[in-house]
This record gives structure tokens, sequence and C-alpha cells, in this order.
């Protein structure tokens, strides 16, 4: 064993202020950037839907995910498919781009999921929404239905139940014409979505198909 | 226990006793066919199909016919103290071996008490297979005497996690676990297991492990990003390496050692990834991040080419990431794509093993960088930010000597486990590592209590003539000393060094630097005498107390063949420096107080 050194004297070297320094920066999400010209990333609304094993705690898995890694879910769908096996989950992310890469690859990561994609604008999306609102002026509650293609569940002496289906934008109208009857309760489902015609919304790899 | 080290051929340890066992019996062959074994014995074989050796654990309720199974079998059973222990120990032996560690819990109580070790294997990416027991399967989700919802806890905190649903299926769920936690970014996983389950029989044959058709890890990187970053490699004038946990855990360190010497460019690397390049090599700027070497810093600072190899940028490296690496295009190797430019944008992604993509790399480079001035700025700024302490004449006592003289007195293959303090960086800093699997400790989450169940669990997984040793702090030893018992009993050759500063001293130094010196509970004059400790469960204890008796102290308990524990009063004084402070910038690392 060697000899102990009693000249050591602690840690050498420059200040801080005397050391050479680097010309860029980074952004908050890690992306270099001009110093001059700061890069944006706002955030953006989009789709995303995942092909998953239809097993139990997969939703579990895949909504734990969203919470832990503060991701902003607007909506989360999910239910089986034309296989038994599989079950579709459609998610509405409100995200800045490198944020909605970061919940595909997370998504891609649980096990049972078999295909992630983010669906492009032209996806054919639909939501689902029940409205009751007050029975007070039932023909014009009628009218803002039909106008609507909406469909009467329920008319009784005080409440009136619609149902209405279509994009986001549809439905937020329609919910905002039914304020003036004084609306009692709504239940949303939030957006489901394939990808528009020959597009595939999920790939299944051929060994589990 | 039998024997330690690697884990054997499948074709050795194939579950023949089942049949062998019915032949004996004279059952005839058409009940032979029809044989069952109850879940808990097809846990068992699975274990056996996939090679496992040692399993550590602690029993209970729940997981009693899994242990009913076990006794049978050829498998060793550590029992340890407490079921963070297990947890730990199978992390280690993961860590060291590179095969899955096996811990067993019982439900309840004995899942919870694993959480803590889940959660450090799943944050350092090694690989563990957890079983717990459960309560029978008609009873879960009322509340029923010691249910915990285990897959529930443990979701978070495993890369996969199965509820065993029937005796048929339940093998080839431990099998399912066992590959996942070793394949690709490895990870654990738990299986959990209703008592009637493992009580409940079956015919159906346990199966090799298999990863689920699902999960698809691409090895070799897209040739034309590869060749694109390659070409940025020969372009640039300050390359550095950053080598992370990845390239341990994908044994790619011949492929880094053979890429960073044939094209001259400088190492540094993460805390998990302390291995992956010898540190006493030229090229090694060795740790860089919060505690980091002063010339790693400036090196990652100053980079225009940061080739990042299975790093995950933590920010215990990173330090606020705007100010890290900012001129430099960064090339991400990682086996797992979401990794990639989840906190440092990646100039060029290349998703792939370590091993193959370093390959890949060296093929695609037409020539090598220039990098003789670099390289030489580099080691000027290696003399200039030279890793040193003041050790003035009088006493007391530097801990960071204690690590130097214990390396010196030790062979390079000797295992380094830690728990989490200063004593953790003064065990990075100060100790040169030179072989991949030696440096064993808590790296994401910073786990007080790991160092002596991981030194168990490395004990196990390391060869008979690799030294185990532990540096250990006051307050993390305190945490999980009670293992003592089983390195006693298991007569396991480990030295615990416990640098004793009578405080958390982390924390005491923090408190000290960004709390104006409000030492609110950090300080312990209460510690035992951990040398009369040792002893008092049956370990030799050893007792330092200053810079005369050291090397004699060291020698004599690294000779002893068995636990031995060693309390070193260390100066309680001492910093850890350099220090970058949390989320600040790795270039204006303090070399003192006064620069903070
Ligand atoms: C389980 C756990 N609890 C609390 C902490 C916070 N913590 C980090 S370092 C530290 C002090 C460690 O003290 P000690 O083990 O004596 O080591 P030293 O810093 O004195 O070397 C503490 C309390 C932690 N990392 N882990």
């Amino acid at each position: 064993m060697s000899e102990r050194d009693t000249e050591r004297e602690g840690l050498p070297g420059p200040a801080p202020e005397d050391r050479r320094r680097p010309k860029g920066r980074r952004t908050s999400q890690g992306i270099r950037v001009d110093p001059e010209v700061e890069a944006e990333h706002p955030p953006r609304r989009t789709v995303i839907s995942a092909l998953v094993e239809h097993e139990p705690g997969v939703l579990a898995r895949v909504s734990g995910l969203f919470s832990r890694r503060q991701f902003n879910i607007e909506s989360l769908t999910v239910a089986d498919t034309q296989n038994d096996d599989w079950a579709r989950i459609t998610v509405v992310v409100e995200e800045p781009d490198p944020g909605i890469d970061q919940v595909e690859k997370q998504l891609e990561k649980v096990v049972p999921v078999i295909h992630v994609r983010e669906l492009a604008d032209d996806a054919v999306t639909r939501e689902l929404v029940v409205v009751k609102v007050d029975a007070d002026r039932p023909h014009e509650v009628h009218a803002i239905t039909e106008m609507y293609n909406g469909k009467t569940l329920d008319a009784g002496p005080r409440t009136i139940t619609v149902e209405l289906t279509g994009d986001e934008q549809k439905i937020n109208d329609a919910i905002d014409a039914y304020r003036q009857f004084g609306i009692r309760e709504i239940a949303r489902t939030g957006q489901t979505a394939l990808a528009r015609g020959e597009t595939k919304t999920a790939v299944v790899p051929d060994h589990l198909k | 226990m039998t024997e330690h080290g690697a884990v054997t051929e499948p074709d050795e340890a194939e579950p023949e006793a089942e049949s062998e066992a019915t032949e004996a019996e004279g059952v005839d062959a058409e009940e032979a066919e029809v044989a069952k074994r109850t879940g808990a014995e097809s846990v068992v074989a699975s274990l056996e199909a996939a090679g496992v050796e040692t399993v550590f654990g602690v029993q209970g309720g729940a997981i009693m016919p899994v242990y009913d199974a076990l006794y049978d079998s050829g498998l060793d059973h550590v029992t340890m103290a407490h079921e963070q222990g297990a947890a730990h120990a199978a992390d280690a032996y993961g860590a060291v071996s590179g095969d899955p560690g096996v811990c067993m819990a019982t439900s309840g109580p004995g899942a919870t008490n694993l959480v803590t070790g889940l959660a450090d294997a799943d944050m350092d990416s090694e690989p563990v297979v957890a079983l717990t027991g459960q309560v029978p399967t008609e009873l879960v989700g009322n509340d029923a005497f010691q249910e915990t919802d285990t897959v529930g806890v443990t979701t978070p905190i495993t890369k996969s996690n199965y509820f065993a649903s029937s005796p048929d299926t339940v093998g080839e769920d431990v099998s399912t676990a066992f590959a996942l936690a070793s394949h690709g970014r490895q990870g654990p996983t738990v299986v959990d297991l209703p008592k009637d389950v493992t009580t409940g029989e079956t015919d159906v044959d346990p199966v090799e492990p298999e990863v689920p058709g699902t999960v698809d890890v691409q090895t070799r990187a897209d040739d034309e990003n590869v060749a694109a970053a390659a070409q940025t490699i020969v372009d640039a004038d300050e390359p550095v390496i950053l080598a992370g946990g990845g390239v341990v855990k994908g044994d790619a360190t011949e492929e880094l050692y053979a890429f960073a010497t044939e094209h001259e460019i400088p190492v540094v690397t993460t805390m998990p990834g302390i291995g992956a390049f010898p540190e006493d090599h030229d090229l090694a700027l060795e740790m860089a991040g919060m505690h980091g070497t002063g010339y790693a810093n400036m090196a990652i600072t100053l980079t225009d080419c940061l080739l990042a190899v299975g790093t995950r940028f933590d920010d215990r490296l990173t330090g606020g990431v705007d100010s890290f690496a900012p001129d430099a295009e960064v090339i991400h190797v990682d086996i797992d794509p979401a990794e990639i430019s989840k906190n440092i944008e990646a100039d060029h992604p290349l998703v792939g093993d370590a091993g193959t993509v370093l390959d890949q790399l060296d093929e695609a480079m037409p020539t090598s960088p220039d990098t003789e001035a670099w390289v030489e700025q580099c080691r000027e700024w290696k003399e200039e930010y030279r890793l040193d302490y003041a050790a003035p004449e009088d006493e007391p006592l530097k801990p960071q000597y204690v690590v130097e003289a214990v390396d010196e007195a030790t062979d390079r293959d000797t295992v380094v486990t830690t728990g989490v303090g200063q004593h953790q960086m003064w065990a990075c800093q100060f100790w040169t590592y030179t072989e991949p699997r030696t440096w064993v400790s808590s790296h994401g989450l910073g786990a007080m209590g790991y160092g002596l169940p991981s030194a168990i669990g490395a004990r196990v997984a390391a060869d008979d003539d690799q030294s185990v040793v532990s540096f250990d702090g006051d307050g993390s030893f305190l945490m999980t000393c009670q293992e003592l018992v089983v390195a006693v009993r298991e007569q396991m050759d480990i030295t615990v060094f416990v640098l004793n500063n009578e405080a958390i001293g982390m924390v005491r130094q923090w408190q000290d630097a960004f709390f104006d010196g409000r030492r609110m509970a950090s300080e312990y004059p209460w510690v035992p005498k951990f040398d009369t400790l040792a002893e008092a469960f049956g370990a030799d204890g050893f007792r330092i107390e200053g810079y005369d008796d050291a090397p004699d102290v060291i020698e004599e308990a690294l000779a002893v063949d068995g636990p031995a524990v060693v309390d070193v009063y260390i100066d309680p004084t001492e910093d850890v420096y350099p220090m970058v402070p949390s989320g600040g910038d790795n270039g204006q690392f303090a070399l003192s107080e006064d620069h903070l």
C-alpha cells in the first residue's frame, strides 16, 4: 500500500468564470437552438390510435402511463374490435410535438400494445354525447335535435334527453345550442376514430393475425 | 448454499424430476401421461427451464406453496432478513451476472417490501424477476388478510407484470416474465401468484422463456442514419463518447473500446456507465454530471459531437438541459426508441443494440476524425482539474484516501457496491474501475440501504476468486444492516467499509451549501459502533480511527474469509466536490464551496 501523500491540497483548476464556454444553448425540451432565434413548440391537438391485446389491465396500464408522465389527455376511449382478441384505444392529446412523439413511443412499450400511430387530419373521428335538458320548451328542443341530426331518447314532462354523434366541433356547437333550455347533465364518450379510406389505422404483424 | 456463479445451460436444468418420480413410484405409462403438477411446481419448473440457480426471498402464507415446490428442486434459496434485501440482492445479481436475478415474497407486506427494490431495478434497467404470493383468487378484491393489489402497485415501477390466472398458464407467465426481464432494454418483471393457482393442478408442461409477439426489439440501426452519423463524427473537431449503463448491460464494452481507441475519441461515462471503459486509459475522462470529474464536464459541455450510447440523459447527468452539450450534434444509440429525444434531442437517432450499432458505425466511418488537438486539450483538463482532496498532516482521516487504499489493496476485478450519499460519490470518484460489471450501485433511484443486500447478490453472482467490497454510509448501512445475518449464515466473503461521518452526510452537505447550514435532522451522533454491531451478528468487526491504523486494518479485514465490517471514522466535515448544483450548468461545476 502506498505511503500517504500529505501534500494534497484539494481540487485544483480554474474557477467557473475563467473557463472556456460553449456558444449555443438548448430549450427546456433539450432541443438545440440558435440563441438568437428561439424555437417555439406550441402544443397541438391530435388523435393517437393504439391497437392492443384485449387482456385485463391494459386500460389501467395505458391510463397510468399518461398520468405518471403528465401527458395532456383530452379524451380516451376503448372497446373491442372486429377481432375478440384486440381492443382499440383512441386518445386525443394536446402536446407539443416532442410530447406527441413520447406518447407514441411510451405507448408502444406497453407489452400488450400491438401498434400505435398518430392519425392524419383527414381521419374519420366521431363522438357520441347524451344531453339532458329542461323540458319547458319541447318543440324548440326538438328543432335543435333535428338540426343536428340527433335523436330524442327520452322525453318527459320535466326533462328531455337526446343523443348526438359527430365530430368534436359539431358536438360543441350542439351543446351550445341546448344551453338556452338549461342543461341538466351531459355524458360524452370522447373521440373514437379510424384512418380514412384504404389507410390502415393499425398494422398488425403477420404472426399476430 | 451450494455453488455460486454462472447460470447452468438450460439443458442441464431441464425439469426431469417429475417423470423420474412417477416412474419410481411404478405408475404405468398411461397414468404418467396425464401426470399432473401443481401450479407451484410449474413455477419452479419454469425457473429451472430458465436456468435459474438461486432465489432470494422471504417465506410467508400466500407464497408457501411455491416454497414447498422449491423444497424438492435443485434451486438454492437465500433467505433474506427483509424483502427489500431480496429485491436489491436480485438486482445486484442481475447487474453482475447479466442474467435475471430472482426474488420472492409473500402477498401484502412481503410484496410491498419489494417495492423499493423493484423501483430501483426499473430505474437502472436491471433484469429482475419477482414472484409474489397472492390471496386466493376468490378473495381478491375483498381486502382479504394480507391482500395488496401487487400488479397495481408495481405497474409504474416494472417493465411488465402478470396476475397468474390459472395453474395451466402460470408456468408460461413465469417464463414470459423471464424472457421480458432480459430482452431488449432489461428491467424488472413481476408475477403475482394467487394461492389457488399455485396449489391447483395442471398437466401443462413448462415452456422455454419467450417474449410475447407484440414485443419487437430492433437490434440493427437504420443504415442511412448510421452513415450520416458516421460522417458527423468524422467531421467533428471535438467529439466525445458518452457511455451509459446500456453499454455495460448490452455487453458492448469491447466494441466501445475498439471504437474509441481506433478513432481516438475521449470517453465520458454516466454513473451506470462506470466500467464501460477502463478508467486508467488515456482517453478515459470518467464520470460526468453532478459529481463527475471536472474534465468530463468540460469535455461534455464543449464537445461539438456527442456520441451517446445507452443512456437516458438523467438530470443528474445533464444538469439543466439548456446548458447540456449545447454545441453538440447528438448521435443517440439506444435499444429503447422511447429514450431517443426524450430529454435531449437527437440529431441522429440510432435505435439498436449498443454493440451492434457501434460496429455498424465503425464500418461506416470513411476515416477517423482529426482529434489530436482535442485529445490534447482533454489531457490538459485532466491535469488542470485533477480529482483530489485536501489531506493535511493531522487527522482526521479522509474518506477518499480509504477508497483509494482499498482499491490498491484489491484486484482489478473486485466488485464494488455502495449505499447512497457522499460515500457513493467518493466510491465513484476515487476507485479506478477498469472492468464492466464491477460497479454496482443504486443510480436512478438513489436508494439508501442498497449497499449490503447488493453486496450479497453480487457475491452470489461473482466468481469465487473475485472480491466483493461495499462502501456504505452510516445512514445507508443502518437501513439494511440486518442483512448481515444472511452474510454470516451463508459465510459470504464480503467486506463492508462504513464511511462513518456520524451524519447523513450528503444531506448535511446540501444544508450547509443551500440552507444556511441549518442541519435539520441530518446529524447522527447516536450511530452504533458498527464493529461491535457486526460482531453481534457473528461477523468480524474492525475499526479505523486514523491514517496510522488504516493500511493494516484494511489488509486484515480484506483477509477475512467471510463477512467483515469496518467502521471507518472519517472526517465528518468532508464534502464531495466537484459539484454541479441540481439543474445547473455542467461547465460551471464548483470545485469548492466558494464556487456555489
Ligand atoms: C431511502 C432513502 N431515504 C432518503 C434518501 C435521501 N438521502 C440521500 S443521501 C442521504 C444521506 C446518506 O447518508 P449516509 O448513508 O450516512 O451517507 P453519507 O452521505 O454520509 O456518505 C439521504 C438521507 C435516500 N437517498 N434514500
